[in-house]
C-alpha cells in the first residue's frame, strides 16, 4: 500500500502534511503572482501592438511569438546572470529567493499573454474599427475598451500562462536552487524525490500538481462559461 | 413618448450642421478608380438619400463623407473648418459585449460627457426607442431589429448634427424597417441632417428630401427627391426609377 502513489498522494492531503503545505503555498504564490505581473504589462503590451502601426512591428510579432517557446532553463539562465553577485542587479541579493523565480517566471509567461493578447485583440479590432473611429475614438481610448471586451478570451490566455508558470522547472530550479522551505515548489520537489529514488512520494506530488491545475482551470472555466451566457 | 411638450420639443433642437462639401473627390483601390471624381454640397438638414446599384459606391461616398476614409485625390471639408458632431449607422450593428445601457454609456464617456449625466442620457435614448426593458440585456443577445434601434439610441444619445446611415436596414423585416425609418424622421424633425444610402426605391421616396443617385462610381445627379422620382436628369436614374436593371 505504501508504495502506491494514489495512496500517498491522498495520505499527503488527507493528513494536511505541513511540508507539502508550504511546498503547495510557495507554488500557488510564486506562479500566480508571476501570471498578475505578467498580464499588467502583457496585455497592454499585445493591445498596443495590435492597435498600432510603427517600423520593425513584425519583427516584434514574430519574436513574441518565438518566444511563447522559449526554453525555461534559457529563462533561468538570463535571470541568474542578472541576479548573480556579479550581474547587474547583483546588489539587490535577489538570487535564491521565492523573488528570483517570480522574476523568472514573468519572463517565461510574458510573451505567451503578450502574443495571444495581441492576436485575440487585433481580431477584435477588426471587428469594432469603423464603429471606434466614428465615435471619435484615439487608439489610447480604444485600448481600454478592447481590453474589457476581450476578458472572455484573455481569461483563457491567462489560464495558458498560469499553466506554462506552474508546470516548468528548470528556470525556478536554477534561480530557485530549490531550498528545503525556502525555494522549494511542487516541480523542483518532484525532480529531488525522483532523483532520490522515492517515486511514490514523486508521484503523489505529481497527482497533488495536476489535481490543483485542474482545480484552477475547471474554475476558470466555469466563471468564463456563466458569463459568457450571459452576456453573448 | 407620442407628444412632445414644447419646451421638450425647443430643448431637442440641435444646431444646425456645417455644409459638407466633395470637390473632385476621387477614391481609388489598386489603380481601379471606384469613386469619383464626384462634387456636391450638402447644406440643408435633407434627408439626403444616396442611391444607386450595388457596387456604384454609395458605402464609400458616406465613408468619405464621415472620415472614416481619406480621399486619394480632391477635397471633402465642412464650412467652417470644423467637422459637426457626427454619428453613424451601419448596416451590421457593431455592438460592444456588454448589456446594451452600457454600449450607450461607453459611447457617451469617449465623447466626454460627464459622469453624472451619462446614465440619465443613456436611459432616455433607450427609452425612446423602445429598449428601456432591455436596458440589462447584453447588447448581442438583443434580435437584429432590436440591435439595430440600439445603435440609433446610441447615435441619439451623441445628438449628432449629422447622421450618416449605410444601408441600415437592408438585414430587417418590415416592423423592424418601420421602427428605423420612424427613427429617421425622429432624428429629421429634431435637426440632424441625414445622409443615408439605400437601394429600395420606395425607401427612398418615403424618406428622401434630395437624392444623390451614383452609377459606375460617378455621381449622375443630385436633384430634389421630387425630380429626381419624377423628371430624373440623367440617363442612368430614368432607367432606374423605371425598374430597369442598372449596372
Amino acid at each position: 500500500m505504501e508504495n502506491n502513489a494514489f495512496y500517498v498522494a491522498l495520505s499527503l492531503l488527507v493528513n494536511l502534511d505541513a511540508d507539502l503545505f508550504q511546498i503547495v503555498m510557495l507554488s500557488l504564490q510564486v506562479s500566480l503572482l508571476a501570471v498578475l505581473i505578467a498580464a499588467v504589462l502583457g496585455f497592454p503590451l499585445g493591445a498596443a501592438v495590435a492597435l498600432w502601426r510603427f517600423p520593425g512591428r513584425g519583427g516584434v510579432i514574430v519574436m513574441l511569438n518565438a518566444l511563447m517557446g522559449l526554453p525555461p532553463v534559457v529563462a533561468g539562465l538570463m535571470v541568474y546572470l542578472l541576479l548573480s553577485r556579479a550581474g547587474p542587479l547583483g546588489e539587490l541579493g535577489f538570487l535564491f529567493t521565492p523573488g528570483a523565480m517570480v522574476i523568472a517566471q514573468v519572463v517565461l509567461v510574458l510573451p505567451i499573454l503578450a502574443a495571444l493578447s495581441r492576436q485575440k485583440v487585433e481580431e477584435m479590432l477588426g471587428e469594432y474599427r469603423e464603429q471606434f473611429v466614428s465615435l471619435g475614438m484615439s487608439r489610447a481610448r480604444m485600448m481600454p475598451t478592447l481590453l474589457w471586451d476581450a476578458r472572455f478570451a484573455l481569461l483563457t490566455v491567462l489560464l495558458a500562462g498560469f499553466g506554462r508558470a506552474s508546470a516548468e522547472v528548470g528556470a525556478v530550479m536554477m534561480v530557485g536552487g530549490n531550498i528545503d522551505g525556502v525555494t522549494r515548489v511542487m516541480t523542483t520537489a518532484i525532480v529531488l524525490e525522483t532523483g532520490k529514488g522515492n517515486l511514490p512520494l514523486a508521484l503523489g506530488l505529481g497527482i497533488v500538481l495536476l489535481t490543483l491545475v485542474m482545480l484552477i482551470n475547471a474554475g476558470a472555466y466555469m466563471v468564463g462559461e456563466l458569463t459568457r451566457r450571459r452576456t453573448g | 413618448m407620442t407628444s412632445l411638450s414644447a419646451s421638450h420639443r425647443v430643448s431637442l433642437t440641435i444646431a444646425p450642421p456645417p455644409a459638407l462639401r466633395f470637390e473632385g473627390v476621387t477614391f481609388s483601390h489598386e489603380d481601379k478608380v471606384l469613386l469619383g471624381p464626384c462634387s456636391f454640397t450638402l447644406d440643408g438638414i435633407g434627408p439626403t438619400l444616396v442611391m444607386g446599384p450595388n457596387g456604384a459606391g454609395k458605402s464609400l461616398l458616406l465613408r468619405l463623407a464621415h472620415g472614416l476614409l481619406s480621399p486619394g485625390q480632391g477635397k471633402v471639408s465642412w464650412s467652417g473648418g470644423t467637422p459637426p458632431r457626427q454619428a453613424m449607422v451601419f448596416q451590421q450593428p457593431v455592438l460592444l459585449r456588454r448589456s446594451a445601457v452600457a454600449n450607450l454609456i461607453h459611447a457617451l464617456a469617449v465623447n466626454n460627457v460627464p459622469r453624472r449625466e451619462r446614465g440619465k442620457l443613456a436611459l432616455g435614448a433607450l427609452e425612446r426607442f423602445g429598449l428601456a426593458a432591455c436596458a440589462k440585456t447584453p447588447a448581442r443577445l438583443l434580435s437584429g431589429g432590436q440591435q439595430q434601434r440600439l445603435t440609433l439610441a446610441r447615435a441619439w444619445a451623441l445628438s449628432p448634427q449629422v447622421l450618416f446611415l449605410d444601408e441600415p436596414t437592408s438585414a430587417l423585416d418590415p416592423a423592424a424597417i418601420k421602427a428605423v425609418e420612424t427613427a429617421v424622421r425622429d432624428f429629421h424633425q429634431r435637426g440632424t441632417r441625414i445622409v443615408m444610402t439605400t437601394h429600395d426605391i420606395h425607401q427612398a421616396r418615403r424618406l428622401a428630401g434630395d437624392v444623390l443617385f451614383l452609377s459606375g462610381g460617378k455621381l449622375r445627379e443630385h436633384t430634389p427627391a421630387e425630380t429626381f422620382f419624377n423628371q430624373p436628369v440623367s440617363p442612368q436614374a430614368q432607367a432606374f426609377v423605371a425598374g430597369e436593371l442598372v449596372e
